[in-house]
């Protein structure tokens, strides 16, 4: 990449896999259970918490030098809450049907730890571009767990994805339900996605030892 | 850097600065958005009751309504009456449409009057439909819709809506597979009001038997789907003494 430096790409790359937000900080985890139960769900999710998380880490950053440490977590959620509403109010005038999809992620946005914890750990002590790009290595990361585990959950616990019935149809019995399978509805609960969530940090720790905490 | 950014005075004007702009921002923006907004939510009413008398424009899965530029028309064409009734008293409105209904239940219990029940008489291809707005509590916030019904009071059609369910799961109550399970169900037996419940377990996943006023409800769903069957035993019953005057 020439566009990056190789510190830089690292912001990016990071987060992917060896510092992932949800896999190894352990952050986010709320809104990982709550709305992984289908992948379009999961899909928005992520592409929302992209743009607050680019942008509000932006603007954490330059504002970095005159915010009063005794109320910076305050301000942190006043711009994350602000930026949130901002967005809202202008899809709700301009494009109301978008509005319609996002209206129940608002909140969840607001309070999703990621946002919070990469202001405070990133944002806080690095310059725009770096802290924008963690933004972006951050929400990508998390988009990447949010997806796979949406994933599971969908086709397992209702035998579809993103509403397209690719396992058959379970009430007329085609496809593999001809054979007795049966769809988990176990998968559609929100402790499935703390398991799910919970294997992927399992075989990813097995694969690289260097993320095992010694104790 | 010059200024001391711990210090208690700078502390509190800037907590002062931060939320004068911030406010300020905000109440500019929601004011000078308001109108596009409220004009948004009137065209999206019209949609939704258009959508449960089945002028839509679905295709296979997908819930479409009839497009934004021509919902007005539309609207005026198909829906021949709005009514509002207040105990005994029925009375045309136009604006029947525009009533909003979490403001009016509040307002009639404060001022202990009869509510004003809004009903749309809607015509498609000679046949009457009766559609009945309702409201109430899904797990997290409101839920509302629209159902249609004809003069036999069977249902002909709904739509529902919500503003912050489980996505995935209770949000699935505005999605085909669930409202188009309503389409033919009973809601009063003989002359007894029965209602529609979302039922879990039933034996008729299919739903095949249009007469046991109960649809499958959605896995993972069951406050939403409770909040949902009361909604509509409730705010159904309210209009049964006008809906039996059809019957006739």
């Amino acid at each position: 990449m020439g566009l990056l430096s190789k510190k830089d790409t690292k912001l990016i790359t990071d987060p992917l896999a060896d510092n992932n937000p949800i896999t190894i900080q352990v952050l986010g985890i709320c809104s990982a259970l709550a709305i992984t139960a289908e992948l379009k769900a999961s899909i928005v999710m992520s592409i929302a918490v992209l743009f607050v998380l680019g942008v509000g880490n932006v603007v954490i950053s330059l504002m970095r030098n005159i915010i009063p440490s005794k109320i910076r977590i305050i301000v942190q959620l006043i711009v994350v809450a602000t930026l949130v509403i901002i967005v809202d109010l202008i899809l709700k005038a301009f494009a109301y049907e978008l509005s319609k999809t996002l209206s129940v992620f608002v909140g969840l946005i607001i309070t999703n730890c990621i946002i919070m914890g990469r202001f405070e750990a990133f944002a806080l002590a690095n310059g725009p571009w770096r802290s924008f790009l963690d933004g972006i290595g951050n929400s990508l990361g998390y988009a990447v767990i949010l997806i796979i585990v949406g994933f599971f959950r969908e086709l397992l616990g209702s035998g579809s994805l993103l509403g397209i019935k690719v396992l058959g149809d379970p009430i007329e019995k085609t496809g593999v339900y001809a054979f007795g399978y049966e769809n988990n509805g176990f998968m559609l609960l929100a402790p499935m996605a703390l398991i799910t969530v919970g294997i992927i940090i399992w075989v990813q720790r097995s694969r690289n030892e260097a993320l095992i905490e010694d104790n | 850097m010059a200024t001391n950014t711990d210090k208690n005075l700078y502390t509190v004007l800037f907590a002062t600065g931060m939320v004068i702009i911030v406010g300020a921002l905000l109440a500019f923006l929601a004011s000078s958005l308001k109108e596009k907004i409220a004009e948004n939510k009137r065209i999206e009413k019209q949609q939704n009751i258009l959508y449960a008398m089945g002028i839509n424009e679905n295709d296979e899965s997908s819930v479409e309504f009839v497009s934004k530029d021509i919902v007005g028309e539309e609207f005026s064409k198909y829906i021949t009456k709005q009514l509002v009734i207040t105990g005994t008293d029925v009375v045309e409105d136009n604006n029947a449409y525009l009533i909003d209904l979490k403001k009016e239940e509040a307002e009639s219990k404060a001022k202990k009057r009869a509510r004003r029940l809004p009903l749309f008489i809607g015509n498609k291809d000679n046949t009457d439909f009766y559609i009945i707005p309702v409201r109430g509590k899904g797990l997290w916030d409101a839920i509302w819709g629209y159902v249609a019904v004809n003069s036999d009071l069977v249902v002909q059609g709904v739509y529902f809506d919500h503003k912050g369910e489980t996505p995935g799961l209770g949000s699935n109550i505005k999605e085909r597979f669930f409202m188009d399970d309503f389409k033919g169900e009973h809601i009063v037996d003989g002359d007894t009001f029965k209602g529609i419940t979302a039922a879990k377990g039933n034996a008729d996943p299919k739903n095949t038997n249009k007469t046991d006023f109960e649809v499958d409800a959605i896995a993972g769903a069951t406050i939403t789907g409770d909040g949902l069957s009361a909604m509509l035993k409730k705010d159904l019953k309210m209009y049964m003494p006008y809906l039996k005057t059809l019957k006739q």
